[in-house]
């Protein structure tokens, strides 16, 4: 009885339409943490005293490196999820998960490059991070590929989990070793460690995105898998169900307005 | 039981050799892609032995690296087209030892005679005494987990048509670790430092790809050969 919600998983269709009904309110509750959250670091926060307003730029830049890189553990997790217990439905969360997480990764070297630009007059820099999250975002870019190298969606999904897992072991080496390769080559020039703690009114804002990106990964996670669902299962009884009862809808919807 | 292990490894290892030894040409390539590319680096970059010294360690291990990205494909290839690799797939060994086998025999033939070509490539690239011994040193660690990170690479790609670029992508950045200590241990040398704590962090990355690399590779031959 207590597994039950566990087999229930392993059904993309009772996650299809039980996530019909909640994802209205998950989506409502992002547009709510996000614009707040905005207003809040974007005009209310006060002004750098450093940087002046250039610095509100972490309000995007710090949320879309957390979720790029918990995004992989995400979807990483997913495709062990799936090669251990044979869920479909985990498999295609693990694919739905590759190309948001490297739109994140992008997000997140795009606005340090033009957060870099005022602040350390240089767009790139080989600095450890940055190294690190372009690694990343290779990682990524190599789940997406083999992905869509396979015709066969089962063995797409089970190479594609198995390279994720291998990525899942190297991570934590890779950005060791390119902490380690940035300290022994750093510039002194340019000083960039952790920043200096931040003031409670920055930071309040900043807490206040980092949640409503986690809200709008899940909610972004929730569409992607659930048009993976419609594609995969296409040839099933219920998805014809479901698109002939939407024509049947719109047809009717059609002849009452003429 | 421990006698049937053995022999999965011990047989593929003397196969891929031999195969190895009967196409000599193809086994060479590698090896003169590596030499053939010292040449470019003076071209391109300048032929100061100074400032030549200054990248030679970092250059001779990007080409090992790239050598043995280009070489790696080739390790399940030709096994997947005449058939011989479902044949392994149902021997009654267990999968990572036969793949362990042939992974070894891929390094004897392309890490190490890189790595016993790499003090010429030294000499041409000015780079100073006290490297030479790291350079082999971290090159044959280096290439031997090279050639085992890029067996699950090309185990993941056997059964596709261009599998090649596609394995270049998948596994650079997990190459990226092996460059960085490699480097170091050669350059660590080269400054007067000592350079045997790099050369033990690509030892233990030595340690973890042979634990690991062949069980993964095991696993997705399974699953792509199939297909």
């Amino acid at each position: 009885m207590s597994w039950q919600w566990f087999h229930r998983l392993g059904s993309p269709r009772w996650f299809y339409q039980s996530s019909a009904r909640w994802l209205p309110w998950l989506s409502l509750a992002t547009a709510v943490v996000l614009l707040s959250g905005l207003i809040w670091g974007l005009a209310i926060a006060p002004e750098d005293a450093k940087q002046g307003n250039s610095f509100r730029i972490i309000y995007i830049h710090v949320p879309a490196s957390f979720l790029a890189l918990a995004g992989y553990y995400i979807m990483a997790t997913a495709g062990a999820v799936g090669l251990i217990w044979k869920m479909k439905l985990s498999y295609m969360v693990m694919k739905s998960a590759a190309p948001i997480g490297a739109a994140l990764t992008f997000i997140a070297l795009f606005t340090g490059a033009i957060w870099g630009k005022p602040t350390w007059g240089t767009y790139w820099v080989w600095d450890a991070r940055i190294t690190s999250m372009l690694i990343l975002l290779f990682l990524y870019l190599g789940v997406m590929a083999l992905q869509y190298a396979y015709h066969s969606a089962d063995v797409a999904s089970k190479a594609g989990a198995i390279l994720g897992l291998v990525g899942t072991v190297n991570i934590p080496i890779i950005y060791k070793s390119v902490d380690w390769w940035y300290t022994l080559h750093q510039p002194a020039t340019i000083k960039f460690t952790s920043a200096p703690s931040m003031h409670p009114d920055m930071f309040q804002p900043l807490l206040v995105m980092i949640i409503g990106f986690y809200l709008f990964y899940a909610v972004a996670l929730i569409l992607h898998t659930r048009s993976e669902i419609l594609r995969r299962e296409r040839k099933t009884s219920w998805v014809r169900d479901l698109l002939n009862t939407k024509k049947q809808a719109k047809a009717d919807k059609q002849a009452g307005e003429s | 039981m421990a006698h049937s292990i053995n022999s999965g490894f011990s047989a593929w290892l003397r196969r891929d050799l031999l195969l190895a030894y009967r196409r000599r040409g193809e086994a060479a390539s590698p090896l003169v892609f590596f030499v053939m590319v010292s040449t470019l680096i003076p071209l391109g970059l300048t032929p100061e032995s100074a400032r030549l010294a200054e990248v030679a360690a970092g250059m001779i291990w990007v080409m090992a690296l790239l050598a043995t990205l280009l070489s790696v494909e080739g390790l399940f290839a030709s096994d997947y087209q005449d058939g011989s690799l479902e044949q392994l797939l149902i021997t009654p060994q267990l999968l990572p030892m036969p793949l362990l086998g042939k992974i070894t025999a891929h390094w004897l033939t392309t890490g190490l005679p890189l790595t016993l070509v790499s003090p010429l490539l030294g000499v041409m690239l000015s780079l100073p005494a006290a490297g030479y011994l790291p350079m082999l040193c971290s090159l044959a660690l280096g290439t031997a987990c090279l050639s085992l990170t890029g067996a699950v690479g090309a185990a993941l790609t056997v059964s596709l048509r261009k599998g090649g670029l596609l394995l270049s992508l998948l596994v650079m950045p997990l190459y990226m670790p092996v460059l960085i200590f490699g480097t170091a241990t050669v350059n660590f040398a080269v400054d007067g430092l000592n350079w045997l704590p790099p050369l033990a962090i690509l030892g233990a990355l030595f340690a973890a790809s042979v634990a690991l690399c062949p069980l993964a590779a095991a696993g997705a031959l399974r699953l792509t050969s199939a297909n």
